[in-house]
Protein backbone atom coordinates (compact mmCIF):
# COMPACT_ATOMS: atom_id res chain seq x y z
CA UNK A 1 0.00 0.00 0.00
CA UNK A 2 3.04 2.21 -0.29
CA UNK A 3 3.65 4.71 -3.01
CA UNK A 4 6.85 6.26 -4.27
CA UNK A 5 7.08 8.51 -7.27
CA UNK A 6 9.77 10.32 -9.18
CA UNK A 7 9.80 12.95 -11.91
CA UNK A 8 12.94 13.86 -13.86
CA UNK A 9 13.28 17.35 -15.33
CA UNK A 10 16.15 18.83 -17.33
CA UNK A 11 18.42 19.70 -14.40
CA UNK A 12 16.85 18.15 -11.36
CA UNK A 13 14.73 15.28 -10.12
CA UNK A 14 11.91 15.31 -7.61
CA UNK A 15 11.31 12.15 -5.59
CA UNK A 16 8.32 11.72 -3.30
CA UNK A 17 7.47 8.87 -0.95
CA UNK A 18 4.65 8.29 1.47
CA UNK A 19 5.55 8.14 5.16
CA UNK A 20 3.34 5.31 6.34
CA UNK A 21 4.56 1.94 7.60
CA UNK A 22 1.64 -0.44 7.90
CA UNK A 23 1.25 -4.14 8.61
CA UNK A 24 -2.01 -5.46 7.21
CA UNK A 25 -4.74 -3.08 8.39
CA UNK A 26 -2.71 -1.35 11.11
CA UNK A 27 -0.57 1.77 10.61
CA UNK A 28 2.56 1.20 12.71
CA UNK A 29 4.40 4.47 12.03
CA UNK A 30 3.47 7.79 10.42
CA UNK A 31 6.86 9.36 9.82
CA UNK A 32 8.94 6.76 7.99
CA UNK A 33 11.78 7.95 5.81
CA UNK A 34 11.89 5.77 2.71
CA UNK A 35 14.86 7.56 1.17
CA UNK A 36 18.44 6.29 1.26
CA UNK A 37 21.17 8.63 0.03
CA UNK A 38 23.92 6.74 -1.78
CA UNK A 39 26.25 9.66 -2.39
CA UNK A 40 26.17 13.42 -2.73
CA UNK A 41 24.08 13.41 -5.91
CA UNK A 42 22.44 10.01 -5.73
CA UNK A 43 19.26 9.14 -3.85
CA UNK A 44 17.25 5.94 -3.69
CA UNK A 45 13.60 5.64 -2.65
CA UNK A 46 12.62 2.11 -1.68
CA UNK A 47 9.36 0.30 -0.99
CA UNK A 48 8.45 -3.34 -0.53
CA UNK A 49 8.98 -5.99 2.13
CA UNK A 50 9.98 -4.29 5.36
CA UNK A 51 13.40 -5.43 6.50
CA UNK A 52 14.46 -6.18 2.93
CA UNK A 53 14.13 -2.47 2.14
CA UNK A 54 16.59 -1.40 4.84
CA UNK A 55 18.99 -4.32 4.42
CA UNK A 56 19.20 -4.05 0.65
CA UNK A 57 19.46 -0.26 0.60
CA UNK A 58 22.20 -0.17 3.21
CA UNK A 59 24.10 -2.87 1.35
CA UNK A 60 23.97 -0.85 -1.87
CA UNK A 61 24.83 2.43 -0.11
CA UNK A 62 27.86 0.92 1.62
CA UNK A 63 29.10 -0.66 -1.61
CA UNK A 64 28.79 2.65 -3.46
CA UNK A 65 30.76 4.28 -0.67
CA UNK A 66 33.38 1.50 -0.79
CA UNK A 67 33.90 2.12 -4.50
CA UNK A 68 34.60 5.76 -3.76
CA UNK A 69 37.07 4.86 -1.03
CA UNK A 70 38.87 2.32 -3.20
CA UNK A 71 39.03 4.31 -6.43
CA UNK A 72 38.94 7.91 -5.22
CA UNK A 73 36.09 8.83 -7.54
CA UNK A 74 32.39 8.08 -7.37
CA UNK A 75 30.26 5.70 -9.34
CA UNK A 76 28.07 7.53 -11.84
CA UNK A 77 24.28 7.26 -11.39
CA UNK A 78 24.09 4.92 -14.37
CA UNK A 79 26.82 2.66 -12.98
CA UNK A 80 25.21 2.65 -9.52
CA UNK A 81 21.85 1.77 -11.01
CA UNK A 82 23.34 -1.07 -13.03
CA UNK A 83 25.21 -2.32 -9.97
CA UNK A 84 21.98 -2.28 -7.98
CA UNK A 85 20.20 -4.14 -10.76
CA UNK A 86 22.94 -6.77 -10.83
CA UNK A 87 22.65 -7.29 -7.02
CA UNK A 88 18.87 -7.57 -7.25
CA UNK A 89 19.01 -9.94 -10.25
CA UNK A 90 21.56 -12.20 -8.56
CA UNK A 91 19.40 -12.37 -5.43
CA UNK A 92 16.32 -13.18 -7.53
CA UNK A 93 17.51 -16.68 -8.40
CA UNK A 94 19.20 -17.41 -5.10
CA UNK A 95 17.93 -18.92 -1.90
CA UNK A 96 15.93 -15.89 -0.78
CA UNK A 97 15.20 -12.91 -2.98
CA UNK A 98 15.04 -9.28 -1.90
CA UNK A 99 11.47 -8.11 -2.41
CA UNK A 100 12.08 -4.39 -2.99
CA UNK A 101 10.91 -1.91 -5.61
CA UNK A 102 12.98 1.18 -5.95
CA UNK A 103 13.55 4.46 -7.73
CA UNK A 104 17.05 5.78 -8.06
CA UNK A 105 17.64 9.43 -8.89
CA UNK A 106 21.00 10.98 -9.59
CA UNK A 107 22.63 13.96 -11.22
CA UNK A 108 25.58 12.95 -13.39
CA UNK A 109 28.19 15.69 -13.05
CA UNK A 110 30.24 14.47 -15.99
CA UNK A 111 27.40 14.15 -18.49
CA UNK A 112 25.61 17.12 -16.89
CA UNK A 113 22.22 15.53 -16.84
CA UNK A 114 19.64 14.27 -14.41
CA UNK A 115 18.72 10.57 -14.50
CA UNK A 116 15.88 8.64 -12.93
CA UNK A 117 15.92 4.84 -12.84
CA UNK A 118 12.93 2.63 -12.19
CA UNK A 119 13.60 -0.88 -10.86
CA UNK A 120 11.00 -3.39 -9.88
CA UNK A 121 11.44 -6.35 -7.54
CA UNK A 122 12.37 -8.65 -10.45
CA UNK A 123 15.29 -6.34 -11.32
CA UNK A 124 13.91 -4.98 -14.60
CA UNK A 125 15.41 -1.52 -14.94
CA UNK A 126 14.52 1.45 -17.14
CA UNK A 127 15.60 5.07 -17.26
CA UNK A 128 12.39 7.06 -17.40
CA UNK A 129 11.20 10.68 -17.31
CA UNK A 130 8.64 9.82 -14.62
CA UNK A 131 7.61 6.70 -12.79
CA UNK A 132 5.93 5.40 -9.66
CA UNK A 133 5.69 2.22 -7.60
CA UNK A 134 2.66 0.91 -5.79
CA UNK A 135 -1.07 1.29 -6.39
CA UNK A 136 -0.54 5.03 -6.60
CA UNK A 137 1.12 4.52 -9.97
CA UNK A 138 -2.24 3.68 -11.53
CA UNK A 139 -3.48 7.15 -10.66
CA UNK A 140 -0.33 9.15 -11.17
CA UNK A 141 1.05 7.99 -14.53
CA UNK A 142 -1.95 9.27 -16.46
CA UNK A 143 -1.69 12.60 -14.68
CA UNK A 144 1.97 12.86 -15.61
CA UNK A 145 1.35 11.83 -19.23
CA UNK A 146 -0.91 14.86 -19.51
CA UNK A 147 0.94 17.57 -17.58
CA UNK A 148 4.65 16.69 -17.57
CA UNK A 149 7.12 18.95 -19.42
CA UNK A 150 10.86 18.36 -19.11
CA UNK A 151 11.77 22.05 -18.89
CA UNK A 152 9.66 22.95 -15.85
CA UNK A 153 11.12 25.04 -13.04
CA UNK A 154 11.45 23.70 -9.51
CA UNK A 155 8.30 25.51 -8.41
CA UNK A 156 6.26 24.18 -11.34
CA UNK A 157 7.66 20.70 -10.82
CA UNK A 158 6.62 20.82 -7.18
CA UNK A 159 3.12 21.92 -8.25
CA UNK A 160 2.98 18.97 -10.66
CA UNK A 161 3.94 16.65 -7.82
CA UNK A 162 1.17 18.18 -5.68
CA UNK A 163 -1.31 17.58 -8.47
CA UNK A 164 -0.28 13.91 -8.61
CA UNK A 165 -0.58 13.49 -4.86
CA UNK A 166 -3.96 15.24 -4.92
CA UNK A 167 -5.06 12.62 -7.44
CA UNK A 168 -3.90 9.80 -5.15
CA UNK A 169 -5.60 11.38 -2.14
CA UNK A 170 -8.83 11.79 -4.05
CA UNK A 171 -9.08 8.38 -5.71
CA UNK A 172 -6.98 5.83 -3.82
CA UNK A 173 -8.90 4.07 -1.08
CA UNK A 174 -5.92 3.78 1.29
CA UNK A 175 -5.16 6.91 3.28
CA UNK A 176 -1.64 8.24 2.60
CA UNK A 177 -1.72 11.52 4.50
CA UNK A 178 1.82 12.78 3.94
CA UNK A 179 4.43 12.52 1.24
CA UNK A 180 8.01 13.52 1.95
CA UNK A 181 9.76 15.14 -1.01
CA UNK A 182 13.40 15.43 -2.00
CA UNK A 183 15.06 17.38 -4.79
CA UNK A 184 18.27 16.13 -6.42
CA UNK A 185 20.34 18.44 -8.60
CA UNK A 186 23.98 19.25 -9.26
CA UNK A 187 24.34 20.69 -5.77
CA UNK A 188 23.16 17.52 -4.04
CA UNK A 189 20.09 16.28 -2.25
CA UNK A 190 17.73 18.88 -0.77
CA UNK A 191 14.76 18.32 1.49
CA UNK A 192 11.57 19.92 0.28
CA UNK A 193 8.39 20.78 2.17
CA UNK A 194 6.39 17.58 2.77
CA UNK A 195 3.06 17.48 0.97
CA UNK A 196 0.07 16.91 3.25
CA UNK A 197 -3.05 15.56 1.61
CA UNK A 198 -5.41 17.54 3.82
CA UNK A 199 -3.85 20.83 2.67
CA UNK A 200 -4.31 20.09 -1.02
CA UNK A 201 -7.22 21.41 -3.01
CA UNK A 202 -8.83 18.22 -4.25
CA UNK B 1 -0.64 -15.25 -15.26
CA UNK B 2 2.19 -16.74 -17.28
CA UNK B 3 5.74 -15.61 -16.62
CA UNK B 4 6.38 -15.21 -20.33
CA UNK B 5 3.51 -12.73 -20.64
CA UNK B 6 4.31 -10.70 -17.51
CA UNK B 7 6.07 -7.95 -19.46
CA UNK B 8 4.91 -8.65 -23.03
CA UNK B 9 6.56 -7.83 -26.32
CA UNK B 10 7.57 -9.40 -29.60
CA UNK B 11 10.58 -9.80 -31.87
CA UNK B 12 10.66 -10.93 -35.50
CA UNK B 13 13.58 -11.59 -37.87
CA UNK B 14 13.50 -12.24 -41.61
CA UNK B 15 15.95 -13.23 -44.29
CA UNK B 16 16.31 -11.29 -47.52
CA UNK B 17 18.70 -11.28 -50.46
CA UNK B 18 22.14 -10.70 -48.86
CA UNK B 19 20.42 -8.84 -46.06
CA UNK B 20 18.57 -9.68 -42.89
CA UNK B 21 16.16 -7.66 -40.77
CA UNK B 22 15.21 -7.88 -37.11
CA UNK B 23 12.50 -5.84 -35.41
CA UNK B 24 11.05 -5.46 -31.94
CA UNK B 25 8.33 -3.48 -30.24
CA UNK B 26 9.30 -0.89 -27.62
CA UNK B 27 6.84 -1.42 -24.79
CA UNK B 28 8.00 -1.96 -21.25
CA UNK B 29 5.03 -2.88 -19.15
CA UNK B 30 4.09 -4.82 -16.06
CA UNK B 31 1.02 -6.92 -16.75
CA UNK B 32 -1.56 -4.46 -18.01
CA UNK B 33 0.22 -1.25 -17.00
CA UNK B 34 2.64 0.38 -19.47
CA UNK B 35 5.66 1.85 -17.71
CA UNK B 36 8.14 2.79 -20.43
CA UNK B 37 8.09 3.39 -24.19
CA UNK B 38 11.74 2.88 -25.12
CA UNK B 39 12.50 -0.69 -24.10
CA UNK B 40 14.24 -2.07 -27.15
CA UNK B 41 14.68 -5.80 -26.81
CA UNK B 42 17.33 -5.96 -29.55
CA UNK B 43 21.04 -5.62 -28.81
CA UNK B 44 24.10 -5.55 -31.02
CA UNK B 45 26.41 -8.54 -30.65
CA UNK B 46 28.77 -7.82 -33.54
CA UNK B 47 29.19 -5.44 -36.49
CA UNK B 48 26.58 -7.38 -38.50
CA UNK B 49 24.98 -9.45 -35.76
CA UNK B 50 21.96 -8.54 -33.67
CA UNK B 51 20.01 -10.49 -31.07
CA UNK B 52 16.60 -9.91 -29.53
CA UNK B 53 15.34 -11.22 -26.18
CA UNK B 54 11.56 -11.06 -25.84
CA UNK B 55 10.13 -12.41 -22.61
CA UNK B 56 10.63 -11.43 -18.97
CA UNK B 57 12.29 -7.98 -18.92
CA UNK B 58 14.71 -8.72 -16.10
CA UNK B 59 15.94 -11.81 -17.95
CA UNK B 60 16.21 -9.79 -21.19
CA UNK B 61 18.71 -7.57 -19.39
CA UNK B 62 20.45 -10.38 -17.49
CA UNK B 63 20.86 -12.74 -20.48
CA UNK B 64 22.14 -9.88 -22.62
CA UNK B 65 24.74 -9.04 -19.97
CA UNK B 66 25.78 -12.69 -19.47
CA UNK B 67 26.14 -13.22 -23.21
CA UNK B 68 28.11 -10.01 -23.58
CA UNK B 69 30.51 -11.36 -20.98
CA UNK B 70 30.93 -14.61 -22.90
CA UNK B 71 31.38 -12.96 -26.29
CA UNK B 72 33.88 -10.49 -24.84
CA UNK B 73 35.96 -13.42 -23.56
CA UNK B 74 35.59 -15.22 -26.90
CA UNK B 75 36.80 -12.16 -28.79
CA UNK B 76 39.74 -11.71 -26.46
CA UNK B 77 40.83 -15.35 -26.69
CA UNK B 78 40.15 -15.92 -30.40
CA UNK B 79 41.09 -12.43 -31.53
CA UNK B 80 38.16 -12.31 -33.95
CA UNK B 81 34.53 -11.27 -33.89
CA UNK B 82 32.02 -14.00 -33.16
CA UNK B 83 30.15 -15.34 -36.18
CA UNK B 84 26.34 -15.77 -36.19
CA UNK B 85 26.39 -19.57 -36.04
CA UNK B 86 28.85 -19.62 -33.15
CA UNK B 87 26.90 -16.91 -31.34
CA UNK B 88 23.67 -18.86 -31.76
CA UNK B 89 25.41 -21.91 -30.35
CA UNK B 90 26.54 -19.85 -27.33
CA UNK B 91 22.99 -18.64 -26.75
CA UNK B 92 21.64 -22.19 -26.82
CA UNK B 93 24.37 -23.35 -24.49
CA UNK B 94 23.72 -20.57 -21.95
CA UNK B 95 20.02 -21.34 -21.90
CA UNK B 96 20.43 -25.11 -21.52
CA UNK B 97 22.88 -24.62 -18.66
CA UNK B 98 19.81 -23.38 -16.79
CA UNK B 99 17.62 -26.24 -17.92
CA UNK B 100 15.97 -26.68 -14.50
CA UNK B 101 15.73 -23.02 -13.56
CA UNK B 102 15.51 -21.31 -16.94
CA UNK B 103 15.79 -17.73 -18.06
CA UNK B 104 12.37 -16.67 -19.29
CA UNK B 105 13.42 -15.33 -22.68
CA UNK B 106 13.10 -16.74 -26.22
CA UNK B 107 16.09 -15.26 -28.07
CA UNK B 108 16.14 -14.38 -31.77
CA UNK B 109 19.51 -14.06 -33.52
CA UNK B 110 19.91 -12.30 -36.88
CA UNK B 111 23.12 -11.57 -38.74
CA UNK B 112 25.25 -11.84 -41.86
CA UNK B 113 28.02 -14.41 -41.85
CA UNK B 114 31.51 -13.93 -43.30
CA UNK B 115 30.22 -14.38 -46.88
CA UNK B 116 27.41 -11.89 -46.27
CA UNK B 117 24.84 -14.66 -46.34
CA UNK B 118 21.87 -14.09 -44.03
CA UNK B 119 21.46 -16.20 -40.89
CA UNK B 120 18.53 -16.20 -38.49
CA UNK B 121 17.88 -18.42 -35.51
CA UNK B 122 15.29 -18.56 -32.74
CA UNK B 123 15.34 -20.44 -29.43
CA UNK B 124 12.84 -21.52 -26.86
CA UNK B 125 13.55 -20.72 -23.23
CA UNK B 126 15.70 -23.80 -22.70
CA UNK B 127 17.84 -23.37 -25.78
CA UNK B 128 16.30 -25.44 -28.57
CA UNK B 129 17.56 -23.82 -31.76
CA UNK B 130 15.53 -23.34 -34.91
CA UNK B 131 17.36 -21.85 -37.93
CA UNK B 132 14.99 -21.78 -40.90
CA UNK B 133 15.29 -20.21 -44.33
CA UNK B 134 12.52 -17.63 -44.09
CA UNK B 135 11.60 -15.93 -40.81
CA UNK B 136 11.49 -16.45 -37.05
CA UNK B 137 9.17 -14.91 -34.46
CA UNK B 138 9.05 -14.85 -30.66
CA UNK B 139 7.10 -13.13 -27.93
CA UNK B 140 3.54 -12.79 -26.69
CA UNK B 141 2.28 -11.93 -30.18
CA UNK B 142 4.10 -14.76 -31.96
CA UNK B 143 0.93 -16.39 -33.27
CA UNK B 144 -0.18 -13.11 -34.84
CA UNK B 145 3.31 -12.64 -36.25
CA UNK B 146 3.33 -16.14 -37.77
CA UNK B 147 0.19 -15.26 -39.69
CA UNK B 148 1.53 -11.91 -40.90
CA UNK B 149 4.95 -13.25 -41.88
CA UNK B 150 3.53 -16.26 -43.70
CA UNK B 151 1.36 -14.01 -45.86
CA UNK B 152 3.84 -11.22 -46.52
CA UNK B 153 7.25 -12.88 -46.77
CA UNK B 154 8.73 -13.87 -50.13
CA UNK B 155 12.22 -15.19 -50.81
CA UNK B 156 14.99 -12.85 -52.05
CA UNK B 157 13.57 -9.54 -50.90
CA UNK B 158 15.86 -6.53 -51.24
CA UNK B 159 16.66 -4.35 -48.22
CA UNK B 160 13.93 -1.77 -48.87
CA UNK B 161 11.22 -4.35 -49.51
CA UNK B 162 12.38 -6.39 -46.52
CA UNK B 163 12.03 -3.31 -44.33
CA UNK B 164 8.44 -2.81 -45.53
CA UNK B 165 7.53 -6.46 -45.06
CA UNK B 166 9.00 -6.82 -41.57
CA UNK B 167 7.52 -3.50 -40.40
CA UNK B 168 4.02 -4.41 -41.57
CA UNK B 169 4.31 -7.87 -40.04
CA UNK B 170 5.39 -6.56 -36.63
CA UNK B 171 3.06 -3.57 -36.48
CA UNK B 172 -0.09 -5.44 -37.45
CA UNK B 173 0.71 -8.36 -35.16
CA UNK B 174 1.31 -6.01 -32.20
CA UNK B 175 -1.96 -4.22 -32.89
CA UNK B 176 -3.77 -7.46 -32.11
CA UNK B 177 -1.94 -8.04 -28.83
CA UNK B 178 -2.76 -5.89 -25.82
CA UNK B 179 0.68 -6.19 -24.21
CA UNK B 180 2.86 -5.58 -27.28
CA UNK B 181 3.37 -2.44 -29.29
CA UNK B 182 3.79 1.18 -28.18
CA UNK B 183 6.33 1.82 -30.93
CA UNK B 184 8.70 -0.39 -32.91
CA UNK B 185 12.33 -0.39 -33.97
CA UNK B 186 13.57 -2.14 -37.12
CA UNK B 187 17.18 -3.02 -37.92
CA UNK B 188 18.06 -3.85 -41.54
CA UNK B 189 21.51 -5.41 -41.79
CA UNK B 190 23.22 -5.30 -45.17
CA UNK B 191 26.78 -6.11 -46.13
CA UNK B 192 28.03 -2.54 -45.86
CA UNK B 193 25.66 -0.87 -43.39
CA UNK B 194 23.02 -1.31 -40.74
CA UNK B 195 19.94 0.92 -40.86
CA UNK B 196 17.92 1.46 -37.72
CA UNK B 197 14.47 2.97 -38.09
CA UNK B 198 11.74 3.74 -35.59
CA UNK B 199 8.31 2.79 -36.88
CA UNK B 200 5.14 4.54 -35.74
CA UNK B 201 2.51 2.22 -34.37
CA UNK B 202 -0.79 2.63 -32.53
CA UNK B 203 0.21 4.00 -29.13
CA UNK B 204 -2.06 1.84 -27.09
Amino acid sequence: MECILGIRFNDFILLAADTIDSRSIVVMKHDVDKFFPLSKNLLMAVCGESGDTTQFSEYIAKNVHLYKMKNDYELSPRASANFTRRMLADSLRSRERYNVNLLMAGYDEVEKKAELYYMDYLASMMELPYCAHGYGSYFVLGCLDAYYKPDMSVANGYELLKRCIAEISKRFSINLPTFSVKLIDKDGIHDQEPIHARQLVI
Amino acid sequence: MSIMSYNGGGVVAMKGKECVAIASDLRFGIQLQTIGLDFDKIFQAGPKLYVGFPGLATDTQTVHQRLKFRTNLYELRENRKVSPKVYASMVGNLLYEHRFGPYFVEPVVAGLDANNQPYICAFDLIGCANAPDDFVVAGTCEEQMYGMCESLWKPDLGPEELFEVISQALVNACDRDAISGWGARVYVIEKDKVTVRNVRTRMD
